[in-house]
């Protein structure tokens, strides 16, 4: 037992029928993920690899049981189509779409927490409990997800999709399996924060060592490591920041679109230091994630 | 996107907050013209989106309209933080009895938009919030609810300043959020809102910006205002950059040609968002010389990594070139390698007496390896890690300088 996602994940997928929506369900069912239907308005009675597709999430639901749905539409729908989860009951909500305008993030944010549901995204590229289930395409075709990912006892977190796989992937080269891998998505506000996900995994039995992949950008870091000082959190954490060279350049934007950075406020430099203070082992390079991890489960066993 | 204080006054105008007589010019000559119309003394505001501009002669006075007409002209031919200034704003120059702050943002952390006004006015709203907190006022708001009129009263006592002024300000706060969500807006503020001696408000400065991600639905409010749609950048894009950047535009599949240009003789073809930040980081640690950064994931196809890979061979200086991914989820990593190669062979490179490294790994990596064995291209898959391959990226380089 991981935490948001188990055997029990029964999933539905609102934009089912997008280019990339209709190769990561492949993904999906190939990975045994339970998908139990898709929703795209006016594509009702049609199948997605025998995937059944319904014009509204109601009759989606009534005609089968899902916890969790993807968002997978474009920007301009991604508001409505997540007010329209969450008010079906659905509790967990994982948004892949890029580019949804702030205003409605936060009303997406607001309408969930309302309701008792939980937004991971969005511009996440989705979430894997390694061996048991999966949401989106992280991880590619099932072959070179398992080569990827491994079940195993460290939790992690990445504001990026692409490095999430990469230091799984790490991880596993290495013999080191991971309870789940999430990636929380890469926008300046997002449904689920590290520090909101700390507490889960704190009381998740599986999980032993928490990684944290961090970027430049937004003061998620900061606020993190002042949870984990204030909470004396009981778990150990590794993590990674990448783009130091963003700090020496101001107002500049690079790959995700929280990655900026204003004086102090964001910097690679300030989050170092704030989470070494917080007992956060911070490494210099990627690789060393493996060597620091290593190293705890070697002294907790 | 930031608009121009021109631009941004004129919305507030629009909506009935007062803002200086003046006007935007082109020419000395109308610089001269409006001095004149205005009457007395006047202000020279450099119209380029940069912050900080008066320290560095973006803000001139002129006291009769001949020195108006110099001072712009002067103006319109020197560099603002490295942009040319094509605009500027002709304003009467006004006494103030106090500059005050108002503004609309985010807070990333609460998840919520918050209001702030403060007393102390002109001045980076953040320095006032680390050097005078007991100055600075803020209200989050409710999604739902929005801000209401009760909010910018209670916000308002905090400047204490008498009950009519207060008042007005009030209603200034309620037009600012107006603004702000009607725009879209990442910020809105105005700074210094100028209290004049007859105890009225007028914006001296503001300063607006409009989400990116939310253009699409603000395309007819922008075209009212005769605000057109523009891209960003903390300095002005490079000819390299644009050229990427066209590149890019050309093909909306993949994230591909992100790129900012730097001046060493390494160059990168990097993995997109976390993959670029973390190779690039590792590059320059190692003691690597960058000749640009640049993105390639989302399943960019064949033609668009090839005409950046071969934008980036022919830039001046560029000795070697760096391919360095992250573990593919989407993308294909023999797309990567026909691109490359691609355009190496185009431009009658030999990529076997090239400094070329490969590292990528994931969908249809064995058919990507093979093209690059066929080539005589050195590749290294997952088993070596990104940091270690730019550690052999930049030992690769050394003594081609």
């Amino acid at each position: 037992m991981a935490i948001l996602i188990d055997e029990e994940t029964k999933v539905i997928i609102q934009g089912i029928t997008g280019r990339e929506a209709v190769t990561f369900t492949r993904g999906m069912l190939d990975y045994g993920t339970k998908v139990v239907a898709g929703v795209t308005p006016g594509k009702e009675g049609q199948e997605v690899y025998g995937v059944p597709v319904y014009d509204c999430v109601k009759t989606a639901l009534e005609n089968h049981e899902a916890n969790t749905t993807i968002v997978s539409v474009p920007p301009r729908f991604a508001k409505d189509a997540t007010f329209e989860a969450i008010d079906a009951g659905i509790k967990l909500i994982n948004v892949f779409t890029e580019r949804i305008p702030r205003a409605d993030v936060i009303e997406m944010v607001a309408f969930a927490k309302q309701r008792g549901a939980r937004i991971i995204g969005p511009n996440s590229l989705g979430m894997i409990s390694p061996g048991k289930v999966k949401l989106g395409p992280i991880g590619g075709p099932v072959d070179e997800c398992n080569k990827a990912f491994t079940p195993g006892n460290v939790a992690v977190l990445s504001r990026s999709g692409g490095m999430l796989v990469e230091t799984c992937s790490q991880l596993s080269l290495n013999g080191i399996g991971q309870s789940i891998a999430i990636n929380i998505g890469g926008d300046p506000i997002i449904g689920s924060t590290f520090f909101e996900l700390l507490p889960l995994l704190e009381k998740d039995p599986q999980t032993k060592v928490i990684v944290l992949f961090c970027e430049p950008g937004t003061v998620q870091e900061e606020t993190t490591a002042k949870f984990v000082k204030e909470t004396s959190y009981k778990k150990p954490i590794v993590a990674f920041i990448a783009g130091s060279f963003v700090d020496t350049m101001p107002g500049m934007r690079f790959g995700h679109a929280a990655v900026i950075v204003h004086g102090e406020t964001g910097s690679t430099k300030a989050k170092a230091r704030i989470m070494r203070e917080a007992g956060i082992r911070v490494v210099d390079y990627h690789s060393q994630i493996v060597t620091e991890v290593r190293k705890i489960l070697e002294e907790i066993s | 996107m930031r608009l121009y204080e021109f631009e941004a006054k004129s919305i507030f105008a629009a909506h009935n907050v007062p803002i200086p007589r003046g006007k935007v010019i082109v020419t000395p000559e109308d610089a001269k013209k409006v001095a004149e119309e205005v009457g007395g003394a006047v202000v020279l505001k450099a119209q380029v989106l940069a912050t900080g501009r008066g320290k560095v002669g973006g803000v001139k006075f002129a006291f009769t309209p001949e020195e108006a007409e110099s001072t712009a002209s002067w103006m319109f031919k020197s560099k603002i933080k490295g942009y040319s200034v094509e605009k500027i704003l002709v304003e009467e120059k006004l006494e103030m009895e106090q500059e005050l702050y108002v503004g609309a943002t985010y807070n990333e952390v609460e998840k919520k938009k918050v209001m702030i006004c403060s007393s102390i006015g002109g001045m980076d709203i953040n320095e006032v919030s680390q050097r005078y907190p007991e100055k600075i006022f803020k209200v989050l708001i409710d999604p739902f609810i929005g801000f209401q009129p009760y909010q910018a009263k209670e916000l308002s006592y905090g400047l204490k300043l008498p009950f009519q002024i207060s008042k007005t300000i009030q209603s200034v706060m309620l037009k600012l959020w107006e603004i702000f969500v009607k725009f879209d807006a990442t910020l809105t503020e105005i700074n210094p809102l100028g209290l004049t001696k007859e105890g009225k408000l007028i914006v001296c400065d503001a300063h607006i910006e409009i989400e990116d991600d939310a253009l699409f639905r603000q395309k007819k409010r922008l075209e009212e205002f005769g605000i057109k749609e523009r891209e960003d950048k903390a300095r002005p894009p490079t000819e390299f950059e644009i050229r990427a950047a066209e590149i890019d535009k050309a093909d909306y599949r993949g994230v591909a040609g992100r790129v900012t240009e730097f001046d060493g003789n390494l160059g990168l073809l990097i993995g997109a968002g976390g993959g670029s930040l973390t190779t690039f980081d590792a590059v320059l640690n190692h003691g690597g010389k960058p000749a640009n950064y640049c993105e390639v994931g989302g399943n960019a196809p064949v033609s668009k990594i090839y005409n950046l890979a071969k934008l980036i061979l022919t830039k001046p200086g560029v000795k070697g070139l760096a391919v360095i991914t992250n573990v593919y989820s989407n993308s294909r990593v023999d797309f990567l390698a026909r691109g490359v190669i691609k355009a190496m062979v185009e431009l009658g490179i030999d990529p076997k007496k090239y400094p070329i490294l490969f590292r990528s790994a994931g969908a249809f990596e064995e058919d990507g390896y093979a093209i690059l064995r066929k080539y005589g291209v050195k590749y290294y898959g997952r088993e070596t890690p990104m940091d270690k391959a730019a550690r052999l990226a930049v030992e690769m380089m050394k003594g081609k300088e």
